[in-house]
C-alpha cells in the first residue's frame, strides 16, 4: 500500500509523460504484429507481407503470412485482456502478486469447461465461453474466501498460496472427470496449455463484445481505484463506495479473464509482468496504466507467440509456455525485492 | 510451600490432560490403520478369511492367495502405508515449520519439480521404472534446494521460501503440462499414471525405494520434532530459546524433502495427503505434543482408504492419487466452514 | 547477581546497511535498563544483537567476558532471555504449554519432564499472576493477559539477564503500568538483570535505574534518568522541543513536549523558530 502512495506522490512530482509511452507502446506493437505475421516455420519479408495483405495473391507466401493473421488478431486480444484483468485485480486485493494464472482464475474456467464438455456435450465456442465464465467468477470467490482465513485478511502471501491450492484442487478435480472419458480428454489436453495456435476469427469475434464489456467496466473504475490504492477507509472517507468498486471492477477483471481463457486455454504471468513493467514506465494512475498495459500485454503476447514459434521450429512451443518461461522470474523478483517488508 | 504444591499439581494436571487424550487418540489411529491394512488384504475380487491371509501372512501357502494377497495386495498396501506415511509426515513438517496449515510441500513447489523430471524422462527419454523414479528423487531435492537458496537471505525466510515455490511451481507446472501435450498416445498413458499418483504397478522393490528413507529420516525428523514445535514460537523467540534456527531449518527442509520425493518417486504424486494429513491429526489430537506421529498415521490412513476407494467404490478404477485429489476442494470448503465458525486463525 | 552483558564496538546491520555502529554499552548487573531512541535509531536492533540473532558484522557481545556466539547457543539460552516485540502465540496452544517451552534450554533431547520443572513453570504462572488461566488458550486472552504470559515464559527460562523489545505496545495505560511493575518485582526479587526498549519517555525515566538514549546508532546518552532526560538530550535525540519537570508522585523527570500551539506564553511559535534540529520531521513525540 505504502508504495502505491509512494508512487502516486511521486507522480506529482516528476512528469512521466505516459501520453509518449503509450505512442511508443503502439509502435512496438506495430513491429510486434509485423514479426508475428512474417516469422514462423516460414520467415517472409516485409514486402510479401505488405503484398500478402494487400493483394489476393495466390502463393505459398502469402498463404502462409494469412494463416498468421487469426492467431496474431486473437494474441493481441487475449494479451491486452489479461493484461487489464491484472492491473485491476491487483489493485483490487491491493497485491502485487495478484495475477488471473497465480490467484487460480484459469483453473476455474478450465474445470468448467471439462465439465461442460464431459456432462452437458459443450461443443462450440459460446457454451465454452459460458462455462469459463462461470468456472471464473467461482474461482475467483473461492480463492479470495480461502485466502482471506485467519488474522490479517487476504495478505498476497494468503492469496498466493490459496491460489495455488485451489488451482491444485481444481486441476486434479479436472482429471478425475477426464479420466475415464478418453476421447474428451483427447480434446482437452490441448487445453491445459494456453495456445493462440488454434485461432479461428470467427471464435475471437464472437467474444470480442464480451471483452469490451469487461473493458469498459475496467476503465469506468480507474478512478475509483486510484482512490482504493490510498487504503479502504482512507477511500471511503473520499467518498468512494468501497465494496462496490471492488466488486464492479473484480466483476469486469473475472469477465476478461473468463473469455480470454475460453479463447487461449490458461495463459499465465502476463497479467502479472505486465501491469509491474507499466507503473514502471507511466506511474500508478489508473487512468494511464489500464491503455498502456493493454497495449503491452498485447505486444507481450504477439512475441511471446513469435518466441515460441521461432524456438520451437520446426514445430511450436505454446505460447502458455513462453509467457510461464518469462513471467516466473519476473514473479520471483517481485517476491525477492519485497524481502524487507513482511509478506 | 503448600499453596506452592497445589500449583504445581495444577500445571500437571494441565499438561497431562492433553497428552493423555493425544495418546489415546494415537492408538485408535493405530488401530484403525491395522484393521484397513488387513481389510486391504482380504478385500478384493476374490475376498479371502482372515485366516487364509494370516496364513500367507506368517509364510504358509495357501492355493491363490499366495500370490494375490502376498505378491499382489501384500505390497501395495505396505507402499500405500509408508507413502502415506511419508507424505503425512513432509507436510506437517513444512506446515508447522513456515506456520501456515497450506503451506505443503506439493503446494510450494517440491513435488511439482519430482513431476516436471519424471515427465521428461518419460516422455523426452523413453525412460521407465527407476530411472524416472531417480529422476523425480534428484529433481525434487534440487527444485527444494533452488528455493531455498533463492528464499533464504535477509528476513522472513519462511513467507519467501512459500512465494518463491509458488513461482517455481507455477513455472514447472507449465512444462508438465507442455510436455503432457507432445507426448505421443503410449507415453501419455504412462505420464497419465505416474501423474495421478498410482499404486498399482506396487512391487517390493517401491517399497524398498521409499522404506528404506522412511526408516531413516523418519527417526531423525523425530528428534527435531521439539525443535520444530519451538519454531512454531517465531524465529526469534525460538532462537532466545537456543534453538539454532538457520541449521535447524535447513535440517527439516532437507529430511522433509527427502520423505516427500522419496514417496513421489515410489508411487508418483498422491496429492493433498502432505496437505490434509497435519490439520486433519491436530484436529484429532488437540495442539499439544507433537503433530509427528499422529500425521504420519492420518496420511497412511488416507492413502490405504483412498486406494481402497478408487479401486472398488465406482464404475472405474480410479488411481489412488484421482480420489485425494479430489477430496482437495472439499477439504478447503471445510476449513472455510470451520475458520468461518471458530473465529479462529487458519 | 554478578552476570554481566557488554557490547565492544558492536556493529550491526542488514545487508549492506549498517543500522548500528561500533556502539559499546555496559547493562549493569541487578539493574534495569531502558533504551529509547527516535523510531529507526536502531534500539530494536542494538537488543536483537545483543541477543545474538543479529551476527555482528564488527565488535562483540560479551556475557559475563565470553564471546555469545562462540558459546553453544543453547547455553547461552539458560542464562539470556529475550522477548520479541508482539510474539504471536501457536494455534490452540495453552498457557502452561507455552510457558513451559521455556524450559526447552534446560532440558536435553530425552529428558522426562520432571516434578521440579512443574514447580518452576507454577511458580512462573504464579509471579505473573496468570495461574489461574493455566488451562486457557492463549489466543482467547486479553492483550495484557497474554503480555503476562510471556513474561511466564521468559520467567520458566530462569535466566539471569532478560531483554524485552517494547513489551508494552499495543496494551493501555493501565496494562503498561501493570506489566512494567511486574517487570519491577522481578527485578527486585530475584535479582535479574532487565533491559529493555521502551516508547514511552516517561514510563521509561519512571522505571529505568539506568537510561540509554541511542541516536542513529550510537549511544547518545547514558546514566540515570535525570542525567539523560535534559532539554538538551530530549532536543538531539528526538528532535522535539520539551520542557522537563519533576514528576510530583516519584520525583524522576518528566517530558512535557512544547508542540508549537497550546503552550502558555509561546503562542504562535512559527515552525522556523522552534529549534531547527534536522530530524524534526520524522519525530513522533511520546504520548
Amino acid at each position: 500500500m505504502t508504495t502505491t502512495l509512494e508512487a502516486i506522490v511521486g507522480d506529482a512530482v516528476k512528469t512521466r509523460r505516459p501520453p509518449w509511452w503509450l505512442l511508443l507502446g503502439l509502435l512496438a506493437l506495430v513491429a510486434a504484429v509485423f514479426l508475428s505475421v512474417a516469422f514462423g516455420a516460414r520467415v517472409v519479408s516485409l514486402g510479401e507481407v505488405w503484398t500478402a495483405l494487400t493483394t489476393d495473391s495466390e502463393s505459398v507466401t502469402s498463404a502462409a503470412v494469412r494463416s498468421r493473421v487469426p492467431r496474431t488478431i486473437l494474441a493481441i486480444v487475449v494479451g491486452a485482456a489479461l493484461a487489464v484483468a491484472g492491473v485491476v485485480l491487483q489493485a483490487v486485493t491491493r497485491n502485487p502478486l495478484a495475477d488471473p494464472f497465480i490467484l487460480g482464475i484459469n483453473s476455474g474456467a478450465s474445470l468448467l469447461v471439462v465439465i461442460g464438455i464431459a456432462f452437458f456435450g459443450a461443443a462450440t465456442m459460446p457454451l465454452y465461453i459460458v462455462f469459463a465464465l462461470a468456472g471464473a467468477a467461482l474461482a475467483a470467490v473461492f480463492v479470495y474466501a480461502v485466502g482471506s482465513l485467519g488474522v490479517g485478511g487476504p495478505t498476497p502471501l494468503k492469496l498466493a498460496l490459496a491460489g495455488a491450492i485451489t488451482t491444485a484442487a481444481f486441476t486434479s478435480l479436472s482429471s478425475a472427470i477426464l479420466l475415464p472419458r478418453i476421447d474428451v480428454m483427447r480434446v482437452f489436453r490441448f487445453w491445459q496449455v494456453g495456445s493462440v495456435g488454434r485461432a479461428e476469427n470467427s471464435d475471437t469475434l464472437l467474444v470480442l463484445p464480451i471483452l469490451l464489456v469487461g473493458t469498459v467496466i475496467c476503465a469506468l473504475s480507474a478512478r475509483s481505484l486510484n482512490i482504493l490504492a490510498l487504503g479502504d477507509e482512507a477511500a471511503a472517507g473520499l467518498g468512494v463506495h468501497v465494496t462496490r468498486v471492488r466488486l464492479g471492477a473484480a466483476g469486469g477483471a473475472i469477465i476478461l479473464c473468463g473469455a480470454a481463457t475460453a479463447l487461449a486455454g490458461p495463459i499465465g504471468f502476463v497479467g502479472l509482468i505486465v501491469p509491474h513493467l507499466c507503473r514502471q514506465l507511466v506511474g500508478a494512475d489508473h487512468r494511464w496504466l489500464l491503455p498502456m498495459s493493454a497495449i503491452a500485454g498485447a505486444t507481450l503476447l504477439t512475441l511471446a507467440d513469435v518466441v515460441g514459434r521461432v524456438l520451437g521450429r520446426p514445430d511450436e512451443i505454446d505460447v502458455g509456455v513462453v509467457t510461464a518461461l518469462i513471467g516466473a522470474p519476473v514473479f520471483l523478483w517481485v517476491v525477492l525485492r519485497r524481502s524487507g517488508s513482511r509478506a | 510451600m503448600s499453596a506452592n504444591r497445589t500449583a504445581s499439581e495444577t500445571v500437571r494436571a494441565v499438561r497431562l490432560r492433553g497428552a493423555r487424550r493425544a495418546r489415546l487418540i494415537v492408538a485408535g489411529l493405530a488401530i484403525a490403520l491395522v484393521a484397513l491394512f488387513a481389510g486391504s488384504l482380504a478385500f478384493g475380487d476374490p475376498v479371502y478369511s482372515p485366516a487364509d491371509v494370516w496364513r500367507v501372512l506368517t509364510g504358509q501357502f495357501v492355493p491363490g492367495a499366495s500370490f494375490i494377497v502376498g505378491e499382489l495386495r501384500l505390497p501395495r498396501s505396505v507402499l500405500a502405508v509408508v507413502a502415506g506415511a511419508c507424505f503425512g509426515l513432509a507436510g506437517v513438517t513444512f506446515q508447522t515449520m513456515l506456520r501456515n496449515p497450506l503451506a505443503s510441500p506439493d503446494i510450494i513447489g517440491i513435488t511439482n519439480g519430482a513431476n516436471a523430471a519424471a515427465l521428461f524422462a518419460i516422455v523426452v527419454l523413453g525412460a521407465s521404472g527407476l530411472v524416472v523414479s531417480l529422476g523425480a528423487v534428484v529433481a525434487g531435492v534440487a527444485t527444494a534446494a533452488l528455493i531455498y537458496a533463492l528464499a533464504s537471505s535477509g528476513a522472513a525466510v519462511g513467507a519467501r521460501l512459500i512465494l518463491v515455490g509458488i513461482g517455481i511451481a507455477a513455472m514447472l507446472n507449465s512444462v508438465t503440462a507442455y510436455l503432457l501435450v507432445y507426448a505421443n498416445e503410449f507415453d501419455l498413458q504412462r505420464a497419465m499414471r505416474w501423474l495421478n499418483g498410482s499404486l498399482n504397478l506396487a512391487t517390493w522393490d517401491g517399497v524398498a525405494l521409499v522404506a528404506v528413507p522412511f526408516v531413516v529420516l523418519a527417526p531423525a525428523l523425530l528428534l527435531l520434532s521439539r525443535r520444530l514445535s519451538l519454531l512454531r514460537l517465531g524465529e526469534d523467540l525460538a532462537a532466545g530459546l537456543g534453538v539454532p534456527i538457520e541449521p535447524t531449518r535447513r535440517l527439516l527442509v532437507l529430511v522433509a524433502v527427502g520423505l516427500a520425493a522419496f514417496a513421489t518417486a515410489a508411487t508418483g504424486p498422491i496429492l493433498f495427503v502432505a496437505f490434509m494429513a497435519g490439520p486433519i491429526a491436530t484436529r484429532l489430537v488437540g495442539h499439544r505434543g507433537s503433530p509427528m506421529v499422529p500425521s504420519a498415521l492420518v496420511g497412511a490412513l488416507l492413502v490405504l482408504a483412498a486406494d481402497l476407494l478408487g479401486q472398488y467404490a465406482f464404475g472405474t478404477r480410479y488411481p489412488v492419487g484421482v480420489v485425494t485429489g479430489a477430496l482437495g476442494a472439499p477439504f478447503l470448503i471445510y476449513l472455510l466452514i470451520r475458520t468461518q465458525r471458530t473465529g479462529g486463525s487458519l | 547477581m554478578t552476570t554481566t552483558l557488554t557490547t565492544e564496538a558492536l556493529t550491526l546491520g542488514y545487508g549492506d546497511r549498517t543500522i548500528v555502529s561500533d556502539l559499546s554499552l555496559s547493562l549493569p548487573a541487578g539493574k534495569i535498563t531502558t533504551i529509547v531512541g527516535a523510531n529507526a535509531c536502531g534500539k530494536s536492533t542494538l537488543l536483537r544483537g545483543m541477543a545474538r540473532l543479529l551476527t555482528p558484522a564488527h565488535g562483540r557481545v560479551l556475557l559475563d567476558g565470553h564471546d555469545i556466539h562462540s558459546m553453544p547457543t543453547k547455553q547461552v539460552a539458560r542464562r539470556l532471555g529475550l522477548l520479541p516485540q508482539s510474539p504471536i502465540a501457536p494455534e490452540g496452544i495453552t498457557v502452561t504449554e507455552l510457558v513451559a517451552q521455556g524450559r526447552h534450554p534446560h532440558r536435553r533431547t530425552f529428558a522426562r519432564w520432571t516434578a521440579a520443572e512443574d514447580e518452576i513453570i507454577a511458580d512462573a504462572l504464579e509471579a505473573t499472576g496468570v495461574l489461574d488461566l493455566a488451562d486457557r488458550v492463549v489466543d482467547e486472552l486479553s492483550g495484557g493477559q497474554r503480555q503476562r504470559v510471556w513474561i511466564a515464559l521468559a520467567l520458566a527460562q530462569q535466566t539471569e539477564v532478560l531483554l524485552l523489545d517494547e513489551p508494552t505496545t499495543f496494551l493501555d495505560v493501565c496494562h503498561q503500568v501493570e506489566v512494567l511493575d511486574l517487570l519491577t518485582d522481578l527485578n527486585r526479587s530475584r535479582g535479574t538483570t532487565i533491559a529493555m526498549v521502551l516508547h514511552d519517555l516517561n514510563l521509561a525515566a519512571r522505571y529505568a535505574d539506568h537510561l540509554v538514549a541511542v541516536r542513529e546508532g550510537t549511544v547518545h546518552a547514558q546514566g540515570t534518568a535525570e542525567e539523560v532526560l535534559t532539554e538538551h538530550h530530549v532536543a538531539a535525540v528526538f528532535g522535539l522541543d520539551a520542557r522537563i519537570i519533576e514528576d510530583p508522585t516519584t520525583g524522576r523527570p518528566m517530558v512535557l513536549p512544547l508542540g508549537r500551539h497550546h503552550v502558555r506564553g509561546l503562542r504562535d511559535v512559527s515552525p522556523v523558530n522552534r529549534g531547527n534540529h534536522h530530524d524534526a520531521g520524522k519525530v513522533s513525540p511520546a504520548s
